[in-house]
């Protein structure tokens, strides 16, 4: 088993030995465009069935499609916070495939001349560590419509409203070596669309989805057949569904059996992949340039000026915080995974300790929201108030302990944490004379046990400290009853 | 690529038909690979033309793909959507069943 070995992640240990996985990843992000990506129809998710679906969408004859300017400026915005290589001619062309729920019967796609070529990102890794992953190329492409196989017993019904609606495909190199890795890949680049503004990520409603081509191989050798595990749709799913796949190729060549290269769907109530169909080589699609659209051109100052208006990025604003805040490279990759994390940091932590801050949000708020089911935006602690807290922390005027009761009703109540601090008399007693007097108490009630610490037990200090800090409420400064005490029980 | 060699066979007819979900009739094969290797053949004299200084051309005209702007313009046609459809019921199409 596993456990017995040290297996880094990715790693299978086999009956013949240790396999590593190759991943790579194709995530579809749905533009955040009003319009579609060739025709005038709404984008919106969740309107009435067919209406929003122009001629264009529906393929009647005669009608022509005509590109949405947003949307190429969308993808140009992505390609360059890849670091990727802007393509300033690029070709659409027509995928061809026959399905209910296409009825062009064919997908506007780009197969030879991208938008976005080559590029990379920098993904960062549970322990700390970051590697590079590379990206193939971007792309745009129309959406297909919606099947339902579940509303009659012969019947399929096809909802057109997605048709057309503008998709970006990210393909990634096969770089990715772990589930984990593929995880964290996502992450990235949901965290990147989602400050560019190219795509809200919201992965529940299908805006971002990913297929991962997995196969295994013993390490330094050749790649092995892939299969591709189509539309996952939660980071959980993909590390489940990579981890599954890698697993169940190492059981069939370890037999002797050979991989057939193949599109599989992943079961999430087994937790396992299953054969979808075999895949068509690329040629079945027989991709051919789309004579109804001429090639995409753009001019090197359009795609500077969108250069000259992208936001600060993820990685600049980690090393960015680091520098400013003194926190470590850790938490400011959970604080720059969502901009309005970085927001809330920013002003919570604005004059005050930057690491506490930096804790008491990471640990503490999320946990909270967390288990309460509350997004940040809708925190009932606002920024300025965890500020607060983390300022009556550094100056002494509470304990690290009592700052958590003082968080717990700031949770449920939203009152600012010195109102809370004031209302309920939580102030930390630092006054010697006052904490003498608690320590007093406690030698006279506890005699025998002063004996025996003077007689050499040692052990039974934690045990004044705990009487006195119960006695105080759990407000007397820990520092001084134990500084104190210590001067008094010589 | 010569228009002396066969491009295309039965089989290749086959997928194609496949492919385009046509149902060619047995005995119209052999002509349609025919039919087929003609085209390709005529075609092909294209290739005995040296065009390796020359751009692809992809309008002659010299326009640039016209873009538009990000407004919804378009939609909230059902009834026109579907008009032509064999059968629709509350707003949707319905097809025979399609299971992978």
């Amino acid at each position: 088993m596993n456990e017995f070995f040290n297996l880094k992640p990715g790693q299978i240990n086999g009956e013949t030995g240790i396999w590593e996985m190759v991943i790579g990843l194709e995530i579809h992000a749905q533009i955040s465009s009003k319009s579609k990506l060739f025709s005038g129809a709404s984008a919106s998710f969740g309107a009435e069935a067919n209406s929003n679906v122009s001629l264009v969408d529906a393929a009647m004859p005669g009608m022509l499609p005509v590109i949405n300017e947003f949307c190429v400026e969308q993808a140009v915005k992505t390609g360059l916070a890849l670091n990727a290589k802007i393509n300033n001619v690029s070709i659409f062309d027509r995928k061809n495939y026959f399905y209910a729920d296409l009825p062009q019967g064919y997908q506007i796609s780009q197969f030879t001349k991208p938008i976005v070529g080559e590029g990379e990102i920098i993904i960062d890794l549970d322990d700390g560590l970051q590697t590079t992953i590379g990206i193939e190329r971007l792309h745009l492409e129309q959406d297909a419509g919606k099947s339902l196989h579940d509303q009659h017993p012969s019947k399929s019904y096809i909802d057109l409203n997605r048709t057309g609606v503008a998709l970006m495909e990210i393909v990634s190199k096969p770089d990715i070596r772990s589930p984990q890795e593929a995880g964290a890949y996502v992450k990235k680049i949901r965290s990147i669309l989602r400050y560019v503004g190219a795509c809200d990520g919201n992965m529940e409603e299908g805006s971002l989805r990913a297929d991962c081509n997995v196969s295994v191989r013993k390490s330094g050798e050749k790649f092995g057949t892939r299969c591709e595990i189509k539309n996952l749709n939660s980071v959980r799913f993909i590390i489940q569904a990579i981890q599954s796949e890698a697993e169940r190729q190492v059981e069939i060549l370890e037999e002797g059996g050979k991989i057939n290269q193949e599109t599989r769907l992943f079961d999430t109530s087994t937790g396992e992949t299953r054969s979808m169909r075999s895949k068509e080589d690329a040629h079945d699609y027989r991709y051919f340039p789309d004579p109804d659209l001429l090639p995409l051109e753009f001019s090197d100052s359009w795609v500077q000026k969108i250069r000259e208006k992208l936001p600060e990025l993820p990685d600049l604003l980690k090393k960015r915080l680091v520098t400013d805040f003194g926190i470590t490279p850790y938490d400011a990759s959970i604080l720059v995974e969502e901009k309005d994390y970085v927001d809330f940091y920013e002003k919570a932590a604005n004059g005050k300790d930057g690491k506490l801050t930096a804790n008491w949000m990471i640990t503490e708020l999320f946990g909270a929201l967390k288990k309460e089911n509350i997004l940040l935006s809708n925190s009932p602690i606002s920024p300025e108030n965890l500020g607060q807290l983390v300022a009556l922390i550094s100056d002494g005027t509470i304990s690290g302990k009592i700052a958590k009761d003082v968080f717990a009703e700031m949770m449920i109540s939203k009152k600012s944490p010195s109102d809370i601090v004031k209302e309920k008399g939580l102030e930390q007693v630092s006054d010697d004379t006052e904490i003498l007097k608690l320590i007093d108490k406690v030698i006279s009630e506890n005699e025998d046990k002063v004996k025996d610490y003077l007689g050499g037990k040692d052990k039974l200090f934690g045990f004044f400290v705990g009487q006195v800090m119960k006695l105080s409420q759990g407000k007397a400064n820990p520092g001084i009853v134990n500084k104190l005490l210590k001067e008094k029980l010589k | 690529m010569s228009n002396k060699e066969t491009m295309v066979d039965i089989p290749t007819v086959n997928k194609i038909a496949r492919l385009s979900r046509l149902n060619i009739p047995e005995d119209s094969k052999q002509n349609l690979t025919n039919d087929l290797n003609n085209i390709l053949g005529f075609v092909a004299q294209l290739d005995e033309v040296n065009t390796s200084d020359v751009k692809p051309l992809a309008s002659v005209t010299g326009h640039k793909l016209p873009l538009r702007s990000d407004k919804v313009t378009d939609g909230n046609i059902e009834d026109l959507v579907l008009k032509n459809a064999p059968e629709s019921s509350s707003g949707f199409f319905v097809v025979p069943k399609v299971i992978e």
